[in-house]
């Protein structure tokens, strides 16, 4: 059976043909459009390297079938920074050494663009607790707490700013 | 994966005709489905997708003041409802300690109630496992058991029902909505799961075909709000499952406990009502010494399965702690960390 959807990845609409309703949207980025910034950490949910946003939420993209998301926006970390301009949240990993192999980053930085949104992020404890769906095996936790902070500092003023402006 | 058929129904009807056959499992969010699709554990040849019915996700409140939350509705929505958290903030507080927050995103309060106990041996199909094959027996038994039952288990299987969102509804009475081939029929969430006896296979009431289309909360429920809280022992203080979890609710008058409500986690193969331990509240004075007093009667009746005596006293002190803590009152805000042992200051009463 052949099943047709369509999605919108990083803003382009998208119509995906699947010749098997097991594809996941971690194996149909990665295997099929070509997308691997999302990684493949355990497969299971557990690791959060797959993090992306699925209509503005964070998900992992490992538990999700494709065909279950007809129609949805998907944003992964190939869709945040505009030309050669980091998105904040990036700059704030790299400001903040975030990171050490960066295999978790990808998912580290779309689960924390998340949490930004969910509006829980204003001091260390509840970032650690946000961003507690992220694994880092090399233990930059400390930088990662440290660039969400700023990053929620970031956005904020960026928000005031616009405001300002407008 | 199994290879399966997919169908995306447009109605319920529709979707519960479709899954009536036999190897027919609906999908939801699939975050506890797809993970044993993975390994192997559960093989369904048809998956029906609920995830477009109409109607399934909303939030409301009804004419009793009662409130009724739709199956589809996501775990992390439902926590952040202001009026249902407010209604009922230690079933919030237990939808917030659950998971991570990519799973509540995706999770679905009727989900929540057909997730499979964690047991390791459920998972792993080269295991002997009667609750996911009849009659192999139970690895379990002899096997890797610290976290497993120390109520209602039974020499087939001693497996614990992992979910928090249940501990709190079912110490709330909350009722579960069901519409089947049969019809729409209704069910005490106290009934819904069920103990393993000789046939752990059988987990719940439901019936070919049967589907979870709500939940209902009662108005009386949501009087108990300022004094409602959610405790979560585990071995690490972030994204994992419960070693014992307790809720508690409390109706103080006139220096009296009017109501109690107790539940345990983490203890059986479904969420347990306590209702001994309320029944010792009943009327007293709420003092610590009444509340080691119901946790006595909570676990009176519970047995290890293997590694696990130490579960009792756990259970124990869970409970006496979840009590004074619904005694301090619900905190306005929730707490960094919901639902943990560690949690700083939680700050001022939300309905003093």
């Amino acid at each position: 059976m052949t099943l047709s959807i369509s999605l919108t990845i990083n803003g382009d609409l998208k119509s995906v043909l699947l010749d098997d309703p097991r594809v996941t949207l971690l194996d149909l980025l990665r295997e099929r459009l070509d997308l691997t910034g999302t990684k493949k950490g355990c497969d299971r949910g557990q690791c959060g390297a797959c993090t992306v946003l699925v209509d503005g939420r964070r998900i992992n993209a490992c538990l999700s079938l494709a065909i279950s998301l007809d129609g949805a926006e998907v944003l992964t970390i190939e869709g945040l920074a505009e030309g050669e301009r980091l998105h904040p949240v990036q700059a704030a990993f790299i400001a903040h050494d975030g990171f050490q192999c960066g295999f978790c980053t990808p998912g580290q930085i779309m689960s924390a663009l998340g949490l930004l949104g969910e509006g829980e992020a204003d001091d260390p404890e509840r970032i650690r607790e946000g961003m507690s769906g992220n694994l880092c095996r090399c233990g930059a936790y400390a930088g990662i707490t440290e660039a969400v902070l700023d990053a929620h500092k970031r956005v904020a003023e960026e928000a005031a700013e616009h405001r300002r402006v407008a | 994966m199994n290879q399966f058929d997919y169908a995306r129904p447009t109605s319920v009807a529709e979707a519960v005709a479709a899954a009536s056959g036999p190897g027919a499992a609906y999908l939801a969010a699939g975050t506890n489905l797809l993970d044993l699709m993975k390994t192997g554990a559960k093989r369904p040849g048809l998956l029906v997708d609920i995830t477009r019915l109409p109607g399934l996700d909303r939030i409301e409140t009804l004419p009793d003041g009662g409130m009724r939350i739709g199956a589809m509705v996501r775990n992390a929505d439902l926590a952040r409802d202001r009026a249902f958290a407010t209604a009922y903030p230690a079933v919030a507080e237990a939808l917030l300690s659950g998971a991570s927050p990519q799973l509540r995103n995706a999770a679905t309060a009727g989900g929540n109630l057909m997730q499979h106990t964690r047991c390791a041996y459920f998972f792993d199909p080269a295991s002997a496992c009667n609750r996911r094959e009849p009659g192999t027996g139970c690895d379990a038994l002899h096997g890797e058991n610290r976290g497993h039952a120390v109520l209602g288990w039974s020499q087939d299987c001693i497996a614990t029902h992992p979910s928090d969102f249940c501990v709190p509804l079912v110490a709330l009475d909350a009722v579960v909505e069901i519409e089947g081939p049969a019809g729409r029929r209704e069910a005490p969430l106290e009934e819904f799961h069920l103990l393993p006896g000789e046939n752990p296979s059988r987990e719940n009431v439901l019936q070919p075909g049967e589907l979870i289309v709500a939940l209902r909360m009662s108005a009386d429920a949501a009087g108990l709000r300022a004094n409602s809280r959610y405790l979560k022992l585990r071995e690490r203080t972030s994204f994992a499952f419960a070693l014992v979890s307790a809720a508690a609710a409390l109706k103080i008058e006139g220096g009296a406990i009017r109501t109690a409500r107790v539940a345990l986690g983490g203890v059986a193969a479904k969420p347990w009502r306590a209702r001994a331990a309320e029944a010792v509240l009943q009327g007293v004075a709420p003092t610590r010494e009444a509340f080691v007093r119901a946790a006595e009667a909570a676990l009176s009746e519970a047995m290890p399965s293997g590694d696990n005596a130490f579960k009792i006293e756990l259970a124990k002190r869970a409970v006496a702690r979840v009590l004074l803590l619904a005694l301090a009152g619900t905190p306005q805000r929730m707490p960094a960390l919901p639902a943990s042992a560690f949690s700083s200051d939680t700050g001022v009463p939300a309905h003093a």
